[in-house]
């Protein structure tokens, strides 16, 4: 490895021909590259003197070999000056401000000065002059003739991207370089260049510099092809064209010709600097691809700065597709074993673990909990093979490393991009297991945003001591179950586990000792089973809510409403009539069912409820909450049995036609509207048209339509009332587990109005949307309300407007996704460099940002849900402490 | 719309100029110099209003929604550049 240099200065100046020519190591005048024997032309875009990029050869002008060689550059002397496009605007900007004919800056001697004064005081203080550059144009503009030489001064037209006008007369590059030649030094500095370090004429090239090979490196294709790089394609242009036009200036030919090959200079030039211009078209490579030349490597995502200076790639670091397994705990994560060999820890060789490495060691790298490499003191790497093992561990000595390969309580960092959040990359302990997948607890998912219809996950193996324990204290996933977007829950029950302990939880669930002990089995409970809630028959029987009671923490005092309370009145609180009332007690589940509102991940009240009583261990027990939910819910909702399907969704014949009804009556009702607004009785509403009116009744009237056969089918199916736990997608909807009543609405009674831009739909023919409606037709099926559900189906018209409100709804998640992704990067370039101090202030840098972080000093993770305190609920714990004496 | 009074709108916080001794103990207690503080220009509406010079060191007093007051203060420049 090389020693870490320190940048002491950079200085940023142009250069000038000679020293082009000074720095060149050979002039580059052939444009082809190889003879016919493969050996490199001299003086061509390969000559040997430009550096090597073949193993073996040695360079012909510093001798080192090919790695060592940084390269050298050659030259090209352009046969006419071509200006450099990255310069073409200040060549316009000094084209206007200076003489045509003297070259002075356009300003008199007393303007200049005080310009030069307040340019220097700002330059002491370190400021940017920019301003005054901006004035000085401005200033040097105005001038219709020079204060030097009296010369009338001529309006200068600029065309992109290399071309200047004046009086319809083109400025030949060589004529504008003739200028700025004639542009004293003393008035660089007011043009905003440095005037030790810039000539303005060296803006416009009358020599190339060639990059050295190494920058273009050639590939041998299989076929022992030579393919070459996009800038050597380049390059090639530029000699080529250098050439005819030289040959053809010395030959005599007319101005035209000589003007059009100057232009096609220009063009390759321009185009090896940039090839993207506006206004030029890019050169493109044979295949048709637009080369990538020198602007393209350095610019963008995945240009030189963003993709390989800042970016920096890994090694100890694996990636594969993500399965759930909910008897893993939330902290670890299921590594296939064919990753695990793979991936090493490098351990260092004391007199405690000698014993214990020598084994890994022994192993092998083929059988598991092996070693790869081990790394002696004299820093040599050797490789440990099935053979080799065991003489490897006789000659162990302290102070070696071992390369041991990963094993079970590893600690390892998992990703998933979008990386938005803190929480996306975490530290998880291994647990190496059979396949080919990485498997985490479902319960991980909401933090990562992750699902298993395919996505794939990263891992990191941290390979120091310090690293290691800073990814277990602050990155380890119980650490993080709190957000500090919101100060609550991030992680928490998904899906299956919220109907698993909905259905486990609800009244009226009984069961015997064996069936609590099956449920409970991988459950981790120290409590003894408490007195059978029924005992029927001589069976004592246990309630569901017992069941659940047995993972709840001992201190834990909760009360909350459910998700499915429908807050009618005062709150009957434990005698509530649908057990929407959840109230814990010293880790007793009274009463009430849970569901999302307890366990689910962003509003998990349980886990919230004992990270907070825990104050100390609050962590460690949330996480073993989850561990245990998470087993419990899935054993629970197998033994209950739950699946979906199409019959989920019957409705019965007579709702069936109450629904068909309400939809008749709306569309009446709408064609009452229609027929209002056509003979002009339709009132407009306070600051809308009649248009916007009519469109806005119509609107709220298919809406209440829908609205009303959905509740038919709801009550239909059991959503409202007596709920019917029969049905998975009511049992679904009403724990919050997945789906919502609009989604059961829309399955099984209408499936509503189709819009565009929160429009009803209306484009498409001519004063229509289908040909199958007639023009000007207003009503509700002409203008996309789909009456049908999805269970009926649609009809061919419905279907097409469907799919035109559901394109809206992709086309604006993408263009929201890559717009939020732009604001997300400049928000985190514009802050990442604030601090927080220890006395509480903000800080970027030395300057002070905040006084007080927040301006309350608030920890956000810390908060209860974004407020320093929560007053409920050190009230009621006062009241509860007093009512209990 | 003459004489309007900045400070007086309900949208604009108090600002009160900070005396030599109050200016000196803000920045013993933060351990910082003068030119660490935020700025604000002199020709600020507020900075107008109340008559600050360049150097001044202003106390702003505003209403917070998570710290029912906030305290910050500012530093009086004449130029944005210097």
């Amino acid at each position: 490895m090389s020693s870490p240099k320190r940048i002491g200065k950079i200085k940023f100046g142009l250069l000038s021909p000679k020293e082009y020519r000074k720095m060149s190591v050979t002039k580059v005048i052939t444009a082809d590259t190889y003879d016919d024997d493969g050996f490199p032309i001299e003086m061509g875009l390969m000559d040997p003197r430009l550096g090597v990029i073949d193993p073996g050869l040695r360079c012909k002008t510093c001798a080192q070999r090919a790695g060592e060689c940084p390269g050298h550059f050659g030259h090209i002397e352009l046969a006419a000056p071509v200006i450099h496009v990255g310069f073409a605007k200040i060549i316009r900007k000094i084209l206007r401000a200076t003489c045509r004919r003297c070259g002075h800056l356009l300003l008199d001697e007393i303007q200049k000065h005080e310009f030069l004064l307040k340019m220097h005081e700002l330059k002491d203080k370190n400021y940017s002059t920019d301003e005054i550059v901006k004035n000085v144009i401005k200033e040097a503009r105005k001038s219709t003739t020079c204060p030097y030489c009296a010369e009338q001064q001529k309006e200068i037209k600029y065309e992109k991207p290399t071309r200047y006008v004046e009086d319809s007369h083109k400025l030949m590059p060589a004529d504008i370089r003739d200028r700025f030649e004639r542009i004293p030094d003393g008035d660089i500095e007011l043009l905003g260049l440095d005037a030790t370090n810039v000539r303005p004429e060296w803006m416009i090239l009358t020599v190339l510099p060639v990059p050295p090979v190494t920058t273009r490196p050639s590939i041998t294709l299989e076929n022992g092809q030579r393919s070459e790089d996009d800038l050597t394609h380049k390059l090639v242009d530029i000699i080529r064209i250098n050439q005819r036009f030289q040959e053809n200036r010395e030959a005599g030919a007319p101005q035209l010709i000589i003007e059009d090959l100057w232009e096609l200079l220009q063009y390759h030039v321009t185009t090896f600097l940039d090839n993207e211009v506006s206004g030029v078209p890019p050169a493109r490579h044979r295949s048709g691809r637009p080369l990538k030349t020198l602007s393209q490597r350095l610019k963008g995502k995945d240009g030189r700065f963003r993709g390989s200076l800042s970016g920096k790639r890994v090694n100890f670091s694996a990636r594969t597709v993500i399965s759930p397994d909910p008897n893993l705990s939330v902290n670890e994560v299921g590594v296939p074993e064919t990753i695990a060999r793979e991936m090493t820890v490098p351990i260092i060789v004391t007199p405690r673990n000698v014993g214990e490495l020598k084994e890994y060691i022994e192993r092998g790298p083929l059988n598991h909990p092996g070693a790869n490499y081990i790394k002696r003191l004299d820093g040599r790497r050797v490789k440990i093979t099935e053979k080799s093992g065991a003489e490897i561990a006789e000659t162990l000595e302290n102070g070696w490393v071992v390369e041991r390969q990963l094993k079970d309580g590893d600690i390892v960092l998992f990703n998933r991009q979008p990386s938005l959040h803190r929480m996306s990359i975490m530290a998880h302990r291994v647990k190496v297991m059979p396949f080919k997948t990485f498997r985490l607890n479902p319960a991980v998912c909401p933090p990562y945003n992750a699902d298993f219809d395919g996505d794939e996950m990263n891992l990191h193996v941290p390979q120091t001591e310090e690293a290691r324990a800073e990814a277990r204290i602050l990155m380890q996933v119980e650490e993080n179950i709190l957000s500090p977007r919101f100060g609550g829950p991030i992680i928490g029950g998904i899906h299956d586990h919220i109907s698993g302990l909905f259905l486990l939880t609800q009244k009226g669930t009984k069961f015997t000792k064996n069936e609590v002990y099956e449920l409970l089995k991988k459950c981790d409970v120290e409590k003894p089973l408490p007195e059978p809630a029924v005992v029927e028959g001589g069976v004592s029987y246990y309630s569901g809510k017992q069941v659940f009671s047995q993972i709840l923490p001992e201190r834990l005092n909760l009360t909350l409403k459910a998700k499915k309370c429908v807050m009618h009145g005062v709150c009957l609180k434990t005698d509530c009539e649908i057990d929407a009332y959840v109230k814990i007690d010293a880790g007793n589940l009274i009463c009430g069912i849970i569901d999302e509102k307890s366990i689910g991940a962003f509003s998990g009240a349980i886990l919230d409820g004992i990270i907070r009583e825990y104050t100390d261990t609050g962590f460690q027990e949330a996480s073993r909450f989850l561990d245990n939910a998470t087993k419990l819910a899935i054993r629970s909702i197998m033994t209950f049995g739950f699946s979906f399907g199409i019959d989920d969704e019957d409705v019965s014949p007579q709702a069936q036609l109450e629904i068909e009804e309400i939809i008749e009556k709306a569309e009446e009702r709408v064609g009452a509207l229609i027929n209002a607004y056509e003979v002009g009785e339709l009132e407009s509403m306070p600051g809308r048209t009649l248009n916007e009116t009519l469109e806005m009744k119509i609107m709220q009237e298919l809406g209440r339509a829908r609205d009303k056969a959905g509740e038919i089918a709801g009550k239909n199916l059991g959503f409202a009332g007596e709920l019917a736990l029969d049905n998975s997608a009511v049992v679904m909807a009403v724990s919050g587990a997945r789906g919502s009543m609009l989604n059961l609405t829309q399955m099984a009674g209408s499936v509503g109005q189709q819009s565009v831009r929160g429009e009803r739909i209306r484009r498409g023919y001519y004063d229509r949307t289908l040909p199958h409606f007639r023009k000007g037709d207003l009503g509700a099926d002409a203008r996309g309300f789909v009456r049908s559900s999805y269970k009926k189906g649609l009809t061919p018209t419905e279907f097409f407007f469907h799919a035109i409100g559901g394109r809206e709804g992709l086309v604006d998640t993408a263009v929201r996704t890559s717009q939020s992704g732009y604001l997300q990067r400049r928000l985190i370039n514009a802050l990442q460099d604030l601090e927080v101090e220890y006395d509480g202030t903000v800080r970027a840098g030395d300057k002070v940002v905040q006084f007080v972080y927040g301006e309350d000093g608030i920890d956000p993770t810390k908060s209860d849900y974004g407020k320093s305190v929560n007053v409920h609920r050190i009230a009621q714990s006062v009241i509860e402490k007093r009512e209990n004496g | 719309m003459k004489n309007l009074n900045v400070l007086k709108h309900e949208m604009v916080p108090e600002h009160t100029i900070m005396s030599d001794e109050e200016v000196h103990e803000l920045l013993a207690r933060y351990g910082i110099e003068l030119k660490q503080l935020p700025k604000v220009l002199v020709t600020d509406p507020a900075c107008k209003e109340i008559s600050a010079r360049k150097d001044n060191v202003i106390k702003i007093k505003r209403r917070s929604l998570t710290a029912d007051e906030a305290i910050s203060y500012r530093l009086v420049i004449d130029t944005k550049m210097g």
